[in-house]
């Protein structure tokens, strides 16, 4: 009965951590921004497929190696995945602040894409988009330098587009036609691809007749480290301080001389590292594949509503408590708990699958937000819409 | 006396242009009606009504987002249940000679007897009326637990977002009284006529046609009055419109209620037209597609929501035809630069730059408000460098 | 203003650009036959297909979701069509006439597959098509056939409980794979069963003919569960099954796709092994097990028609020429070769018709279909006249190679029954398109 008690506490906490992790990024750029990022489980995608490279990566490098590819792809998936934000962030979203509904959709534009693109991305692919890149941007940076850049501009970009697209275009095809299957094979295709924890990884610590899987305890350890690391930057840094400040006041932190647009870029890129942590994570949980992050995203944002904006423990909080209820309707313990009670038995059986669960938490969370409009530690201001 | 002429002129104009608006989308529709099946062949006739029918739900979305400035990411669920309503009176329309008196998956899940919700559909006036009502009950339901606390914003979206999970799920689970994963399909007869013969199928283009003015009328109505100024109110300042006494909770959960029955009006046309309905139209991706449309088309125009259905939607239809294995590059592509470069869609476009050019074109100049603002280079250089 | 200006230049630009490069593609692609792969840029070369150059083909259509969340199973089903059509076409056609393969996206969305396919058939004219993965899919289009009287060759295994006049079914009846799988279940590893499958028709219908049939034989269900689609939160579902097989017993599963990966991760995790759990499978084939790991299914099972460690001539020729075309990695499954599969029954019908009718008329094509014979890579394969083929009935378990040891297998083909008799809706009812003088031929009873 003990470890039974043990073995549900355990599998709660586990599933409300792997869902902090995913939500702890998101919570962070919402927070500051009112940014919500659809993209944000592509992100997570880029994470896991990160830490598919790496792993296949070390494998080449033989046998002591691959039992510690993990650590190595924990940290190439957060620098991916922040790059990968900060482009996006400096590309598209600061152009949207302030329009959050528009953010919304632009990001949504973005997963699209970054989908498709692990779909079929190949060499061709890569090497096109790497020439346009250095023709467009090179090109530009050229003309830039003229003195009458401002009225050649738009001729410009008009000329210089087309051309470098059409280049970077005939020599796709071109290679594609010399070098064949070698440059046009996917890298990672449509389907899922695999990975696999290091065998110190698998199995579980037994405890009576269960076991706690190794793995989960890991993503549990990683998610502590990371909420702890989150924690420290915030409040101990310089950086810190101006993230909070900006936070908690855009307009007067920007009078006050914090470099309000490097604050969102370092946020941004921050969230999206810890978006590339949690696909790491969940590479080892679940499958890796295009749509690995759209499976996690909205519960994601259910956990930022729940928790509220502007403070750690709220995701925290939220994270944990969506989990538990999630685990404890789905497993069909409160029907066990209920029995004497005929009807409400029945009501929890009913609830007790794990898709008619989620049903479940929905409405709990609906009514949740009755009571509490700004979720568990909104943030405390004096305008009417904080 | 001279200011009631005054009034009076101004009313006489504001009629004529009215009467005049009436024609033209009279005009449109008629071309719709008569000249566009001569056009088209009937694959892209049939597409045609389809989009049309989605207009329906752009127009609904159009109504909260454009004017009101709620961004429902839910709209898939009121669709869909339009579209389940109709399909299941097309169910029981069971021919005399069948074995079962049951649609035909039921007997194959072991369903017996007809569920109790099943059976007001033998008749076709309820359904007529589930098609509108059952939506926006639910709308107004929804809406009004989420307005009451002053949710809004993307909390709302994202609240609506979560629903459309939830009634996937709850469909997808159903397999006994919805047919789960497969949905309803297989039409037979409707009214005693093939539902697929192009008989038939061109009276629902001509139907769906007309709905959509109607539905066009009727958000023109709710627009252009106090009920209209009201409703951008709520969307530019809900504080003030609160401040100064209105309530409007009341207002938004109505909004929202009349878009979530224009969207199952929708559904329901587009499930006769494409012949069938599945949890599958409750997911993320279309909601979301919706919203799109609207965009691209123009926000806070009723034109545009209209064209961006048609624009996008052919848009895909091609884009994905002629490149099935990349097209959704172009589709994100597209979300992209119409929310970063046209801001207003391509009606907002058009009444900005499009006005612009005319006048260019014919050599009249701009007319601007601070002429001296405009062109005074320190300004301008601030503008670029700086930011606006 | 200016600043704005010229992002709106830059649109406008922009879009010029990619108009001007859809139409250039467009020009490349309309004559795309056969050769199309997943990378846009290797699409060009198609202009070099004979199918340009003879002037005189055939048009098929092949529809699958190459976007969405069934691309990931589809899209291998794709390339292994294309190869059968590619292989034809190399060795003269059919009739001496070049296939001209017609793709589309059904972009995994029932509505976007019945909308393609009145695409195909109307516009396109094709005279056959090869597609569609789930019965969603199938369940769409198919009033699409039946209005037209057309032809769709469906290459999965599937619940079975239907038999129409325009579908031939060549993936596994539930008799070709889930009931031989259970009886050598409750013959080899014992009497409880758990329920586990996606939250969707096929593993629902699976889940009932399985019932049904372990009451029959003496087995017991001890419980059932769905996940939702693409969901990968099992700890939940894993818990139950420990708790209803204490232990040890057969865990039945029917998951679809994303969710197997996470179960078995978890099943692994939590010490649920092999030897006192064994799982059987129907979804997963050796491209999942890629996708899997190894590790966490070895030694568990899976029942299919084909494994790609079938030894026979055919199957090493046709594993040689997918390898050859789309790379060494690559492995094949059971429905890549229900794939080929249909595409070489229908050139035999063709030949055998003579013509390939026109997209109005099939009706020769159809009564031709009945009674092929081909020498698939799975074995000998037979076209019944209820539309199914007659299948070989294998059972694998995963080796360390990530490939199966076929552990069990019908000592020849077994003929397939779409209704079934275990479930007492469709018990006594058959198919059988040839017959005459009954109402319905699709569903009567015998």
């Amino acid at each position: 009965m003990f470890t039974g008690i043990l073995d549900g506490i355990f599998n709660g906490l586990s599933v409300g951590s792997v869902l902090l992790l995913a939500a702890l990024g998101l919570a962070i750029v919402f927070g500051l921004m009112g940014v919500i990022n659809m993209a944000h489980g592509e992100l997570m995608m880029l994470g896991a497929y990160t830490t598919f490279v790496v792993q296949n990566g070390f494998k080449q490098l033989g046998a002591p190696w691959t039992q510690f590819y993990i650590f190595f792809a924990v940290i190439a998936a957060f620098l991916v995945a922040a790059l990968v934000g900060l482009a996006l962030e400096r590309g598209v979203i600061r152009y949207l602040y302030g329009r959050p509904l528009e953010t919304l959709l632009a990001t949504w534009g973005v997963s699209l894409i970054l989908q498709q693109f692990v779909r079929s991305v190949n060499w061709v692919l890569v090497i096109g988009l790497i020439l346009f890149c250095l023709l467009f941007f090179g090109g530009l940076w050229i003309v830039k330098r003229r003195p009458d850049f401002e009225r050649i501009r738009n001729w410009a970009i008009a000329i210089l587009l087309p051309l470098s697209a059409a280049i970077s275009f005939a020599v796709g095809s071109v290679l594609s036609k010399t070098y064949k299957l070698a440059v046009t094979k996917p890298w990672f295709g449509a389907q899922n691809v695999d990975v696999t924890a290091p065998k110190w990884l698998l199995g579980g610590l037994p405890i009576g007749n269960y076991q706690l899987p190794y793995t989960r305890m890991f993503i549990m350890v990683l998610t502590v480290l990371c909420v702890l690391g989150i924690y420290f930057f915030l409040n101990k840094t310089p950086w810190g301080l101006r993230i909070r400040s900006v936070t908690q006041n855009r307009n007067m932190s920007a009078c006050l001389g914090i470099p309000t647009q490097k604050v969102d870029a370092l946020t941004f890129a921050l969230g999206s590292g810890l978006a590339g942590i949690a696909g790491c994570a969940v590479s080892l949980l679940g499958s890796v594949g295009p749509n690995t992050g759209q499976n996690y995203i909205v519960n994601t944002f259910m956990v930022v509503v729940v928790g509220g904006v502007g403070k750690l423990v709220g995701t925290i909080v939220g994270a944990m408590a969506i989990g538990i209820t999630d685990y404890i309707v789905g497993t069909g313990i409160l029907a066990q708990l209920f029995a004497p009670i005929p009807p409400l038995a029945n009501f929890f059986t009913f609830f007790a699958t794990t898709s008619m669960a989620k049903v479940m938490v929905f409405f709990l969370i609906v009514v949740f937000l009755q009571f509490r409009p700004a979720g568990l530690f909104p943030q405390k201001g004096r305008t009417v819409d904080a | 006396m001279a200011a009631e002429i005054a009034v009076e002129r101004r009313i006489d104009s504001s009629k004529r242009r009215l009467i005049v608006e009436a024609a033209i989308v009279l005009a449109i529709a008629l071309f719709f009606i008569l000249v566009v099946p001569l056009l088209l062949s009937d694959f892209r006739l049939n597409l045609m009504g389809r989009f049309l029918a989605l207009a329906i739900v752009a127009l609904g979305i159009d109504l909260i987002w454009g004017f009101t400035g709620l961004l429902s990411l839910g709209h898939g669920i009121f669709f869909t249940l339009g579209g389940y309503a109709i399909a299941m009176y097309i169910k029981l329309q069971i021919p005399e000679s069948a074995s079962s008196r049951l649609p035909e998956f039921m007997s194959l899940y072991g369903v017996t007897e007809l569920p109790w919700f099943w059976k007001p559909f033998y008749s076709f006036p309820f359904t007529a009326l589930a098609v509108v009502l059952i939506p926006g009950i639910l709308a107004g339901l929804l809406g009004y637990v989420i307005f009451r606390n002053r949710i809004r914003g993307v909390y709302f979206s994202i609240l609506t977002q979560a629903a459309t999970i939830i009634f996937f799920n709850f469909f997808n689970g159903q397999q006994k009284l919805f047919n789960g994963t497969n949905g309803l399909t297989d039409f037979q007869t409707i009214f005693g006529a093939k539902v697929n013969s192009p008989g038939t199928q061109y009276t629902f283009y001509i139907l769906t046609i007309i709905v959509l003015v109607f539905a066009y009328a009727l958000c023109r109505w709710l627009t252009s009055g106090r009920f209209g100024r009201l409703l951008v109110a709520i969307r530019d300042d809900e504080s003030r419109v609160r401040f100064t006494g209105y309530d409007p909770t009341g207002f938004k959960v109505l909004v929202f209620a009349i878009s979530g029955a224009l969207a199952g009006l929708s559904g329901a046309f587009f499930t006769l037209q494409t012949g069938i309905i599945s949890p599958n139209s409750m997911n993320i991706a279309f909601s979301i597609e919706m919203v799109i449309w609207v965009a691209v088309g123009g926000r806070a125009s009723l034109v545009g929501a209209i064209l961006g259905a048609l624009v996008v939607n052919f848009a895909k239809s091609l884009l994905s035809e002629k490149f099935p294995d990349i097209w959704l590059f172009f589709q994100g592509g597209l979300f992209l630069l119409v929310v970063m470069f046209l801001p207003d869609g391509i009606i907002g476009w058009l009444r900005t730059r499009g006005k612009d050019l005319f006048r260019a074109a014919t050599g009249r100049k701009r007319i601007m408000t601070y002429p001296s603002l405009e062109e005074d280079p320190e300004v301008e250089y601030e503008r670029k460098n700086l930011g606006d | 203003m200016t600043r704005q200006f010229g992002r709106r230049k830059f649109l406008l630009y922009g879009s010029a650009t990619l108009g001007t490069s859809i139409l250039l593609k467009a020009c490349a692609s309309s004559t795309t036959s056969s050769s199309g792969t997943a990378s846009p840029a290797a699409e060009s070369p198609a202009a070099e297909s004979p199918a340009a150059a003879s002037g005189d083909t055939i048009k098929v259509g092949v529809l699958h979701s190459l976007s969405g969340t069934m691309a990931i199973s589809e899209k291998s089903v794709v390339d292994s069509t294309m190869l059968a059509i590619d292989e034809i076409n190399k060795a003269g056609g059919v009739g001496g006439k070049q296939i001209e393969a017609v793709q589309e996206d059904g972009a995994s969305d029932w509505p976007t597959f019945a909308e393609k396919a009145k695409k195909l058939i109307e516009e396109d004219k094709v005279v056959v098509i090869f597609g569609c993965w789930t019965s969603a899919s199938r369940k769409a289009v198919l009033p699409v056939f039946e209005e037209k009287n057309h032809m769709l060759f469906y290459p999965v295994q599937y619940e079975g409980q239907e038999c129409s006049k325009n579908i031939f079914y060549t993936g596994a009846a539930p008799n070709q794979q889930i009931e031989p799988s259970v009886d050598w279940l409750l013959k080899e590893k014992g009497k409880d069963f758990y329920l586990v499958g996606s939250d969707y028709v096929f593993p629902r219908t699976a889940n009932t003919i399985i019932k049904a049939q372990l009451q029959a034989k003496g087995g017991k269900t001890v419980g059932e569960d769905y996940l939702p689609l693409g969901s990968t939160e099992v700890t939940p579902i894993i818990a139950k099954i420990r708790s209803a097989l204490p232990n040890g017993g057969v865990i039945y599963n029917t998951l679809n796709g994303d969710s197997n990966v996470a179960f078995f991760k978890q099943l692994q995790g939590a010490g649920l092994t092999a030897d006192k759990y064994p799982v059987m499978s129907v979804s997963i084939a050796e491209e999942e097990v890629k996708a899997i790991g190894t590790e966490f299914l070895k030694g568990q099972y899976a029942a299919w028609n084909y494994f790609m460690t079938v030894d026979s001539p055919e199957n090493k020729k046709y594993v040689e020429a997918f390898k050859a075309k789309y790379g060494d990695d690559r492995v094949t499954n059971d429905p890549m070769e229900a794939g080929y599969i249909s595409v070489n029954l229908w050139k035999q019908a063709v030949e055998k018709a003579g013509d390939p009718g026109t997209p109005t008329d099939l009706e020769k094509v159809r009564t031709a279909v009945y009674g092929q014979e081909f020498a698939a890579p799975e074995g000998p394969v037979t076209m019944k006249p209820n539309h199914h083929i007659s299948k070989t009935v294998r059972i694998g378990e995963v080796r360390d190679d990530g490939l199966f040891e076929i552990v069990y297998e019908t000592p020849k083909p077994v003929d397939p029954i779409p209704w079934n008799q275990y479930v007492a809706e469709t018990k006594g009812f058959t198919c059988d398109w040839t017959k005459t003088g009954v109402d319905n031929p699709g569903k009567f009873k015998s």
